[in-house]
């Protein structure tokens, strides 16, 4: 079946635009704060965001960084194959930095709870936010919620929010599948 | 460009020689290990990822490098661990390798670790328990964990191991090492060619795609790599030269001959180091010699390895959630 589209590419744009707004207000010229993406979606979130942040409002080398989280799931030995890592690229330390821990799409909560465990192995952050493109309310597992969200969307379990980037599917857009096995 | 989590599994259920694995296997064994690597050089050099398996590291041979690297890497994933050793258990009043074992199982340990002096004890107990088996060196056969984590040093040093030339030197005869090596290093596209005095060099060799060679300076003027060997006295029950003296003299390698050879070679060593014997303290300790990269490429490795062979113990569809 066709999914559905639930941002265009011009709604793509303008959201990540109000994001940077919306953590500008809060992180002002962005010193002592650092911007982290979860592997491997929310680090194309994070390079946009950084982008835009850098490109458009000035902001001068934010520190970024990218974390795997594939060690702390708690999905360890439930499913057939092992996860292979990717790459966590951090070379500096969070110690009492504010942290944004970025993703594409909040689902159940559980990656970003394993994002916490991994953040807290690089030291013990001031605080800790998390901003999402896409927050699929209601199917939420932990008790984990976003501070900074680009669009609520209500959905069913057995359906599947994707987020397209065109630095690797060619166009900006959030697409929602029908009747998809959870993953 | 990253896309979502690639699910991949180990070709075998347990990893008892280099020789089962695929070139695909070593490759992902590769891959993870870059990531544990960054994971032990972080502040908090720990995951969770086998908090709920425990691994017995049966030591029926004494070992100090390969115990504590395992030790290590199991601690690091946060296994619980049985740390067992042949002198201090009932393996002295007269009880069988499968009687220790499944008694230790019993206990309910998932994963075991096992070094023995009897080639194919791994093997044997893989075919008679349910728990994954590591073999951190059986007798003469193989050290695969020592196989891999070799190679993945000179793929770090190097960029790759396709086509490099590694030279293998010293008692070919009785090092699992190098028999490890060879295959993991042929596997991987490197040439090879063994050296030592002919009556530490197995007949037949070559019929594992390896050169042999005799000549020290010619072996080093050829490699990029030489990874040196101990002489393992204490598997010698014969002697196999006349002297440790003359040995050195002929196999040894000093300062003076890497000085002589036009290029650069990198040296490794499995360790312990017969230091004066095999290679000399200048050598060892040089910037030309990795030998302390690969310890601690040993533990990244072994922790690779623990992982992968850990992602299947009683998976259950039932469990699945979505994420």
């Amino acid at each position: 079946m066709k999914p559905r589209v639930i941002i265009t590419g011009k709604e793509f744009r303008v959201t990540i635009e109000r994001l940077c707004y919306e953590l500008i207000e809060n992180h002002g010229d962005f010193s002592g704060t650092a911007l982290i993406g979860l592997q491997p979606r929310g680090t194309l979130l994070l390079r946009r965001i950084c982008r835009a942040l850098t490109d458009t409002h000035g902001i001068v080398n934010p520190l970024t960084g990218e974390i795997d989280i594939t060690f702390y799931r708690d999905d360890f030995r439930r499913r057939e194959m092992p996860l292979l890592p990717q790459s966590t690229n951090m070379n500096f330390v969070v110690e009492s930095k504010r942290v944004i821990l970025m993703d594409d799409v909040l689902f159940t909560g559980r990656t970003v709870r394993a994002g916490l465990d991994a953040l807290l192995t690089f030291g013990r952050p001031e605080k800790v936010e998390l901003l999402v493109l896409i927050d699929r309310r209601w199917s939420r597992q932990l008790p984990i919620q976003p501070d900074y969200t680009g669009k609520c969307v209500d959905t069913r379990v057995n359906q599947k929010v994707k987020v397209t980037w065109k630095e690797s599917e060619g166009n900006d857009g959030v697409l929602l599948y029908e009747d998809i096995e959870g993953e | 460009m990253p896309d979502l989590p690639v699910k991949k599994s180990l070709s075998v259920d347990h990893l008892l020689g280099v020789n089962d694995l695929t070139l695909e296997d070593i490759e992902i064994i590769f891959s993870t290990a870059d990531n544990f690597k960054e994971i032990i050089n972080r502040p908090i050099r720990k995951v969770p990822t086998l908090r709920d398996i425990t691994i017995a590291n049966l030591f029926f041979e004494e070992s100090t490098r390969t115990r504590v690297s395992f030790e290590l890497a199991e601690k690091r994933l946060s296994a619980d661990i049985i740390n067992f050793s042949a002198s201090s258990s009932s393996v002295k009043k007269g009880e069988t390798l499968l009687d220790t074992v499944r008694n230790i199982l019993a206990m309910k340990v998932e994963m075991i670790v096992i070094r023995h002096s009897s080639p194919g004890a791994p093997h044997f107990l893989a075919r008679h328990i349910n728990s994954r088996v590591v073999n951190a060196g059986d007798g003469t056969h193989e050290h695969p964990t020592q196989g891999l984590l070799d190679a993945y040093s000179i793929r770090e040093k190097l960029g790759s191991v396709k086509d490099k030339k590694v030279a293998i030197i010293g008692d070919i005869l009785h090092s699992r090492v190098a028999l490890s090596n060879i295959f993991c290093l042929r596997k991987l596209g490197a040439e090879v060619t063994v050296c030592g005095p002919p009556t530490l060099i197995p007949k037949f060799i070559d019929s594992l795609g390896v050169s042999v060679e005799y000549n020290l300076r010619k072996t080093l003027q050829w490699c990029d790599v030489a990874n040196v060997l101990r002489i393992q006295l204490e598997r010698q029950n014969i002697r196999y030269f006349p002297s440790l003296r003359e040995y050195t003299m002929l196999f040894g390698i000093n300062r003076e001959i890497l000085d002589s050879l036009d290029k650069e070679v990198i040296i490794m060593h499995p360790g312990p180091i017969n230091r004066g014997i095999e290679l000399s303290s200048d050598v060892a300790d040089s910037g030309q010699s990795i030998i302390l990269d690969q310890v601690e490429n040993g533990v990244a490795i072994r922790m690779a390895v623990l992982y992968l062979l850990a992602g299947r113990i009683g998976y259950s569809d039932a469990n699945a959630q979505p994420s």
